[in-house]
């Protein structure tokens, strides 16, 4: 074989200055550049399946219960869900934002528009909290509390007018001081086969949304980092990989986030209030 | 860190003279514990996963010990059968996981990939390391488990059983599995971008050395079917901890979904396995006959082939556990289709040989085993794709052999020639020849003294996973278990001789082989740290033999 002599970049042993611009291995910041947006990429590929095999989980047991799981949906909020949903679309807008001012060079605004994407993202969290908690009173947790019986009367109780908060709780149950179910609710889950199908749903339902949830947090140690280095300007127009990948990584988790409201939220949506 | 890789004399003069190998080099210029541990570099990383992985194999190698031996007589004497099970679980996690998936990317894989392209690193170069540290903290989680108290579920993990009925530690060897996927997952990553984008001037896909399309095929699989173990794994300790009822039909969930899952990827492991093995063999068949490979594009076309076809075959391990009819003749017939891609690769190594100047060196001895062992555990396959047949040999000894025939005798055998072909670009030292044909020899006739009875004894009907069995199977068992005993010290012998010779073996020079890869014409043996010292420009195919071999022009690199 051929070999010609072919002078490497010179930043490549350069320990200051650029020198972060190009390791040492790359021949060009093209090629760097490439490789760390194809390397997020195929990351990306390996989370769809990992979420994928929830989904397919939900798939044949959404098949199976189609009634039970329709009905658990309509416990969920869809309102919430929406505001969230709206919520997580306009942090995209602001990391859309982030990455066009890494292009740019700009990074006081890199550090800004992450600084915004964490605000909403701590907003959509923030619901979330707001619906487990809520989750919590109504006993839908799948644990050993859960409780189909008391999950719909109170759930029901709630849409005609009274507060969740109404029932005073006597005993502390097993998460957010949940109020204890009384034991003829017990008696009468276990003689439901529904129970255990609805409870099949909130198990993949907690699952899917603290999976999304741990992306989401996860996410934001990483912009922290990134906002640090974009503070002291690490970043160029020619060295920005880590701002676009993040921002392919947050793209990603607001559409696991699209595809998870109608098949949680909306499928129930039909019954109304009261089932 | 950086320090490591700048420090690196990337011009120094002194390595310059071919086959030397008293220059500066990988292995020489920093030498300190830390700059294994801390290492970029992924020659190392490499030696790194090698280290690890022989341990790994010795271990799974002694439990297979314990059930040979339980297995010589027919009253199950040597150990209760709660150990019995323990064991063969404590060995198959071992070997598939820790030893049979990373085994040839993250070792040979990671050393050659980079050479054979005319990189200088991986595209990832921290990412590597990481990968084998993951790798680590997976098998620290595992062998926790497995030493302290064991698991009996059997590698596969089956639902109910695992989830409800079980008390052994299967959370803690699932979290080790867990993790481990990440390892594999980063690993593929790596490759796939490395392949991608890291290949020198003039190296275009179709100039590529068959192992890269090999590795390719390889990390895509990886990649794709590895997450899915992951939160299938993660299922699995949730509805241990939770008793929610994803899996347990007596709380509303569905066994079969787990099977499902879990042969998604387990499956097309088996080609994680064992199409890193087939792509050392096209190297090791064009270099030791003197000829370029035989239909080239066919080639790398089965590898990218059966990556694809193994994802859809997984069900064929489940045609007794209540799958529909309709579905189990679709995935009959889709599982005899992996069948084409094999026999191509068999077919056109045959072609290669054929008046080729073929030679009995060790590596190809492994070569030569390769293909015969590859080919009776593929055609054997056929019969257990064959719905009708299947029903009878389910379970069976006869399934134990097959996938031992694939796994072992295909993969580990490739996996040893590969190595020893690999060994002299690594340490720049050859091993003795004799003791590593004799080897080879070993492995090769122990392996089917072991094996083959187990065909037989499957067929008569012997289930697999018990420790006690009527008499009228003695006589097969105890001829397995002697193979058993011929292939341990075919085994051992590597293990003794490989070490010495890193430190007093005959010097290699650059090429020993005669090959005509970038690795082998423009790196030095042992490489040095960045590769190559100045970028490689390939203007051909990367397998340019002449059948009559002249040492001395392929040592000049022409």
């Amino acid at each position: 074989m051929q070999v010609t002599e072919k002078k490497h970049a010179q930043e490549a042993h350069d320990d200051h200055g650029h020198g972060h611009e190009l390791a040492h291995h790359f021949v060009s910041v093209e090629q760097q550049h490439d490789a760390g947006n194809l390397g997020m990429w195929m990351f990306l590929t390996t989370e769809v399946l990992f979420f994928g095999g929830l989904f397919a989980a939900y798939t044949i047991y959404r098949y199976k219960f189609e009634k039970v799981f329709e009905q658990a949906s309509n416990i969920l909020d869809p309102m919430l869900g929406a505001i969230n949903t709206i919520v997580l679309i306009f942090s995209s807008v602001t990391m859309a934002f982030a990455v066009r001012s890494a292009q740019q060079g700009k990074s006081k605004a890199i550090v800004a528009w992450l600084g915004a994407t964490i605000v909403f993202g701590a907003l959509f969290l923030g619901i979330k909290y707001g619906e487990w908690k809520h989750d919590a009173h109504l006993h839908v947790f799948p644990t050993s509390d859960f409780n189909w019986t008391w999950a719909r009367e109170k759930h029901a109780e709630g849409e005609h007018g009274h507060g969740h908060d109404s029932h005073g709780p006597e005993l502390k149950g097993f998460v957010f001081n949940s109020p204890v179910v009384p034991a003829n609710y017990i008696e009468s889950d276990s003689r439901n086969p529904e129970a255990k199908q609805a409870k099949l749903f909130f198990f993949l339902y907690f699952s899917m949304t603290s999976l999304h949830a741990l992306h989401m947090i996860i996410g934001f140690g990483v912009m922290a980092v990134i906002m640090v280095y974009a503070w002291y300007g690490y970043y160029t127009p020619h060295y920005y990989v880590p701002v676009e990948s993040v921002g392919l990584y947050w793209h990603f988790v607001d559409l696991v986030w699209i595809f998870l409201f109608p098949l949680l939220y909306l499928l129930g949506a039909h019954l109304g209030a009261g089932h | 860190m950086s320090t490591i890789i700048t420090s690196a004399p990337a011009l120094a003069p002194a390595s310059k003279e071919p086959g030397q190998g008293g220059g500066v080099d990988y292995l020489n210029h920093e030498t300190s514990i830390a700059s294994w541990l801390l290492t970029l570099d992924h020659k190392r990383i490499g030696i790194l996963y090698l280290v690890a992985m022989s341990a790994m194999f010795v271990l799974g190698g002694f439990y297979a010990g314990l059930i040979r031996a339980e297995l010589i007589t027919p009253k199950g004497d040597l150990m209760s059968s709660d150990f019995y099970n323990k064991s063969f679980t404590a060995h198959g996690v071992i070997m598939v996981f820790f030893v049979l998936i990373p085994l040839v990317p993250a070792s040979l894989g990671n050393f050659m990939l980079p050479l054979m392209i005319g990189a200088k690193d991986v595209a990832f170069p921290r990412l590597n390391l990481i990968s084998w540290y993951v790798y680590m903290i997976g098998a620290g989680f595992t062998l926790v488990a497995l030493i302290g108290g064991g698991v009996d579920t059997g590698w596969t993990f089956y639902t109910p059983l695992s989830t409800t009925y079980l008390n052994s530690n299967v959370l803690l060897t699932a979290t080790g599995l867990f993790i481990l996927g990440f390892s594999s997952i980063l690993t593929g990553l790596n490759f796939i971008v490395t392949i991608h984008r890291m290949r020198c001037p003039g190296m275009d896909w179709f100039r590529m050395p068959l192992f890269v399309w090999a590795l390719y095929a390889t990390s895509v699989i990886q990649l794709l079917g590895t997450p899915v173990i992951a939160i299938t794994l993660a299922l699995v300790g949730v509805e241990r901890l939770l008793g929610v009822g994803i899996f347990d039909p007596r709380l509303g969930g569905d066994p079969i979904l787990y099977q499902h899952l879990f042969w998604f990827y387990s499956h097309p492991a088996v080609y994680i396995m064992i199409l890193p093995p087939l792509g050392v063999t096209n190297e090791l068949i064009s270099t030791f006959s003197r000829k370029p490979i035989f239909g080239y594009s066919m080639m790398a076309g089965a590898s990218l082939a059966i990556a694809i076809f193994s994802f859809i075959v997984w069900a064929h391990h489940m045609f007794t556990s209540g799958l529909s009819p309709y579905a189990a003749m679709f995935f009959s017939l889709l599982t005899f289709s992996v069948a084409i891609p094999s026999g191509i690769k068999v077919f056109t190594w045959l072609a290669t040989l054929f008046r080729g100047s073929i030679s009995f060196d060790s590596p190809m001895l492994y070569a030569y085993g390769f293909i015969g062992l590859f080919t009776i555990g593929g055609m054997t396959g056929l019969f257990l794709s064959t719905l009708g047949t299947d029903i009878h040999f389910h379970d069976t000894y006869f399934v134990v052999a097959h996938f031992h025939y694939v796994m072992v005798g295909g993969a580990i055998v490739g996996f040893m020639g590969g190595l020893h072909f690999i060994w002299p670009k690594m340490f720049g030292r050859m091993y003795p020849e004799f003791l590593a044909r004799m080897s080879a020899i070993l492995i090769f006739v122990g392996f089917n003294l072991t094996f083959f009875p187990q065909f037989l004894v499957g067929y008569l009907g012997m289930p697999r996973r018990y420790h006690e069995y009527p008499n009228e199977f003695q006589v097969l068992n105890v001829f397995s278990t002697a193979g058993a005993t011929v292939l341990g010290v075919g085994y051992l012998l590597p293990l003794l001789y490989l070490p010495w010779s890193v430190f007093f073996g005959e010097k290699a020079g650059r090429n020993p082989w005669g090959a005509t890869t970038l690795d082998w014409t423009h790196t030095e043996s042992p490489p040095t740290p960045h590769n190559f010292e100045e970028t490689p420009v390939v203007t051909g195919e990367p397998y340019k033999y002449d059948t009559l071999f002249n040492k001395e022009s392929a040592l000049a690199g022409h």
